[in-house]
């Protein structure tokens, strides 16, 4: 037994070393053992953005393509009818995934963009510059975020591009708060501080040693931001300031077909066409978080007690 | 059938096997350890972290921590199974007859009850006497315990009184139901060798007066020799050796059992310098506007030499070696290094000025980036001061570690991949990728066993031969100065009390703080308390 050994060898303290896999493995081990509910919210996902890619080839029809039956019934030829000027419903499902998926995750992106850095820079700075900043987040905070959107995009108009920008500046404020509040622990770590010893910039202090060790919650906040992003848009769609005609949004879409459900009793399936890309935002919102779960579980370092 | 022999026995554990979940399966924690204690006898068990002492230590009380399980072997406390009790007589007994002294006392009270309240808590509920009597019997123990007040002090909360107190206050807490069996786990290990002296002293009053059997934890064979009456070695879950205090002491058996006093054994010659590489000269420091921490501190650093600073925690040690490396701006006074001023500020100092003063930190574990590899950690400093890339800074990486006696195959492992002691020699081995003049230690080998202490010590001697690298080496440990100081400089309260040689400072007379702090270092001496309680007025 080399434990009786009693010479000493730094080289030797750490007999057993965990045999070193690639990401690639290690992430495979992981999707193995991930729970029911997180390969449903995968699988969901994996379609939502296989539909929303391969859109022109999925769909039967065109986006804005005009038929001459508006409010047409469920049918083989329409599969989930028409809409009030006779575009097909199941084209425009599948391609309102592109659109509003899209359109959430480049805002999503956005908004970590802005509130991550903003937060990391207020965490390593601690002064003046971390009190404007924080209290300017408290005043955009303050105000009811769907009123202000609403206000800022009647100001601005409702082109993607300002949708975009002003969704991603309100959301910041959360990814800022949540980015400053874990970096604040990690700034404080003698390995931070014996960078800036070193002589580090702010650039290399962020990136290679705070950035590192606060990506899980991150994570986990970009799937859950992603869903509010995506409820904010179709809310605003739904109020009819979001994504304008004739692009296809889940959103618009509930609205367009909305009085059709009063049509429930005479055709139910009819009645039903409102709730289709209602049915859509949920599956994906409930998905994501069954993702989001298990990841934050996993990287939460508490170990299930059994 | 129970003789008088049997009667005198209080705990008797056979063939204990434990194991601790890690790693998605059950690992060996404790591999078949007997143990039997006597009615008031004190027994010292001694290791290593992570040789199961305390794990062996709880399992006394029929517990274990969650995530562990006991696989094989008997307990008896005064004749009963442990084992065959159910979780409420197990409590019952927790209550009654057998206490545990934790190792943070300040972690161990809840800080919204008084003092007082907490101290009765068990006596009372387990309807041992009344609530008065109680009361009045923790004010005596109080008093025994050497408190200040006794009548008042439990009327205080937790975060009122020091960190000695609360460890006497909950030694008192433990002694409230005079109990037949106390556990002690590592209680004086957070404390200041000054107030170290004071607890163990009381609690070994209180022990013997009470005739209490007792289990002392530590990893310091010092401290268990004025404590024990046998001493009980451990390593890797397994007996190494038992015996009585006196005869472990004076002949022990194994050579690990030798090898816990190693660095006690250590020592350098002490050598003299003109030839002043850095010094601090008159420095005022503050944190904020108000709380200034250090007085017209002057210290001075022979090239090639190792000093060392002594002193109690808050004595402003650490301070100190802010303001050496620019993080804390002085209010007075300056840094001089190789006869230039040095900017006060850490961002108007040079790229050069940077490198040429190094800085080790006492816990390796948050000195390092637990996302970067060793190859990262090592490589970044040579990169940055000496602008080496690719195959050149890998093989530098590489020689680097080989210095600190470490190969290539740590160069892709990750700081969780390795234990205390080599986590350190990254650390070394980042500063000396700088090639700094100047290497300051901030208590760098505290967090680290005896054996692995040793083993930094000896590196770190070797690397000043070789390199010429001046240590400010920063500590509250004395067997540390005696092994690696050529002078000393004891602190108290900010102010510098004296700066000499090793050997002028170690030898009579003292000036009144000195002599504290070095009579309070326990002795490898089992009479050294005693002589000391006797000799203090």
């Amino acid at each position: 037994m080399s434990q009786d050994n009693n010479t000493y060898s730094a080289a030797g303290e750490v007999a057993m070393v965990k045999t070193r896999r690639t990401r690639a493995q290690r992430i495979w081990i992981e999707l193995r053992k991930a729970p029911p509910t997180a390969i449903f919210g995968m699988v969901v996902i994996f379609i939502y953005l296989f539909t929303a890619i391969f859109a022109p080839w999925l769909a039967p029809y065109g986006e804005a393509e005009i038929f001459a039956v508006p409010f047409d019934v469920w049918s083989s030829t329409h599969w989930l009818g028409t809409d009030q000027i006779g575009r097909d419903i199941a084209s425009r499902m599948i391609y309102g995934a592109r659109n509003t998926i899209g359109i959430a995750f480049v805002t999503t992106l956005l908004a970590f963009f802005i509130g991550g850095g903003l937060g990391l820079v207020a965490a390593i700075n601690r002064s003046w510059l971390d009190q404007v900043i924080s209290r300017a987040v408290d005043v955009l905070m303050a105000i009811p975020s769907l009123i202000f959107a609403l206000m800022l995009l009647s100001i601005f108009g409702s082109s993607a591009g300002s949708l975009i920008i002003i969704i991603a500046v309100l959301d910041s404020t959360r990814v800022f708060r949540l980015t400053r509040a874990v970096a604040v622990n990690v700034v404080v770590m003698d390995y931070v501080e014996a960078a800036r010893l070193r002589g580090e910039g702010l650039g290399w202090v962020m990136r290679r040693e705070i950035l590192p060790n606060i990506m899980p919650p991150l994570v986990a906040e970009f799937g859950l931001r992603f869903c509010f992003v995506f409820l904010t848009i179709a809310a605003l769609s739904f109020l009819g300031v979001g994504i304008q005609p004739p692009t296809a949004d889940w959103g618009t879409m509930v609205r367009e077909t909305a009085t059709l459900i009063q049509f429930a009793k005479f055709d139910l399936k009819a009645g039903m066409t409102p709730l289709v890309p209602a049915a859509a935002i949920a599956l994906i919102t409930v998905a994501v978080n069954f993702v989001v779960d298990w990841f934050l579980h996993k990287t939460s370092g508490l170990r299930d007690e059994h | 059938m129970n003789t008088e022999h049997n009667n005198d026995i209080l705990l008797e554990m056979r063939d204990i096997r434990i194991e601790g979940f890690a790693d998605e399966k059950w690992n060996p924690i404790i591999k078949g350890v007997d143990l039997t204690l006597r009615r008031g006898e004190i027994l010292g068990l001694i290791g290593e972290s992570g040789a199961g002492k305390s794990t062996l230590g709880k399992a006394a009380m029929g517990y274990t921590q969650p995530g562990c399980r006991i696989t094989g072997g008997t307990i008896h406390f005064d004749g009963q199974d442990l084992a065959s009790m159910s979780e409420a007589q197990k409590i019952h007994l927790w209550g009654t007859r057998i206490a545990y002294v934790a190792q943070s006392a300040a972690a161990s009270f809840n800080p919204a009850h008084k003092l007082i309240d907490q101290t009765v808590a068990a006596t009372v509920r387990e309807g041992l006497s009344s609530d008065a009597e109680a009361r009045a019997d923790a004010v005596t123990l109080f008093e025994a315990l050497q408190l200040p007040d006794p009548a008042n002090i439990g009327n205080r909360f937790p975060h009122q009184v020091s960190g000695g107190q609360l460890q006497r206050v909950m030694t008192a807490m433990a002694m409230s139901p005079r109990p037949d069996l106390i556990i002690f786990d590592e209680p004086t290990t957070a404390l200041d060798v000054t107030t170290q002296v004071e607890v163990l002293l009381s609690m070994r009053k209180i022990v013997e007066d009470f005739n209490t059997a007792a289990i002392y934890i530590t990893h310091d064979l010092a401290v268990v020799a004025q404590m024990a009456d046998k001493i009980k070695v451990l390593r890797y879950g397994e007996e190494v050796e038992e015996a009585e205090t006196r005869q472990m002491l004076a002949e022990p058996k194994e050579d690990y059992t030798k090898s816990l006093w190693s660095v006690r054994m250590l020592h350098k010659k002490a050598e003299s310098s003109d030839d002043v590489v850095l010094s601090i000269d008159g420095v005022d420091a503050a944190y904020g506007r108000s709380l200034k921490v250090l007085h017209d501190v002057n210290i001075s650093l022979p090239r090639g030499k190792t000093v060392a600073i002594v002193g109690e925690s808050g004595s402003g040690k650490s301070t100190t070696a802010r303001v050496l490396t620019g993080l804390l701006p002085p209010l007075k006074g300056g840094v001089t290094f190789n006869g230039t001023q040095m900017p006060a500020q850490l961002k108007d100092r040079s790229k050069d000025q940077l490198r040429q003063i190094q800085m080790i930190y006492q816990m390796a574990d948050t000195a390092m980036n637990p996302r970067q590899t060793v190859g990262e950690i090592i490589g970044r400093p040579v990169e940055f001061y000496h602008g080496l890339s690719g195959k050149k800074k890998e093989n530098r990486v590489v020689q680097l570690l080989e210095q600190i006696e470490l190969d290539a195959s740590f160069y892709d492992r990750l700081p969780s991949e390795l234990s205390g002691g080599q986590k350190q020699r990254i650390c070394i081995a980042r500063a000396l990728a700088a090639e700094p003049e100047v290497i300051i230690c901030d208590e760098v080998t505290s967090a680290l066993d005896q054996i692995v202490q040793e083993g930094i010590l000896r590196l770190l001697m070797r690397l000043q031969e070789e390199n010429g690298i001046s240590y400010l080496f920063i500590t509250h440990d004395i067997a540390t100065v005696e092994a690696i100081s050529d002078e000393i400089v004891v602190m108290f309260q900010g102010k510098v009390v004296e700066q000499g040689l090793k050997d002028q400072i170690l030898q009579p007379p003292y000036p009144e703080y000195t002599n504290l702090l070095l009579s309070s270092v326990p002795e490898m001496d089992p009479d050294w308390l005693t002589n000391l309680a006797e000799n203090r007025p």
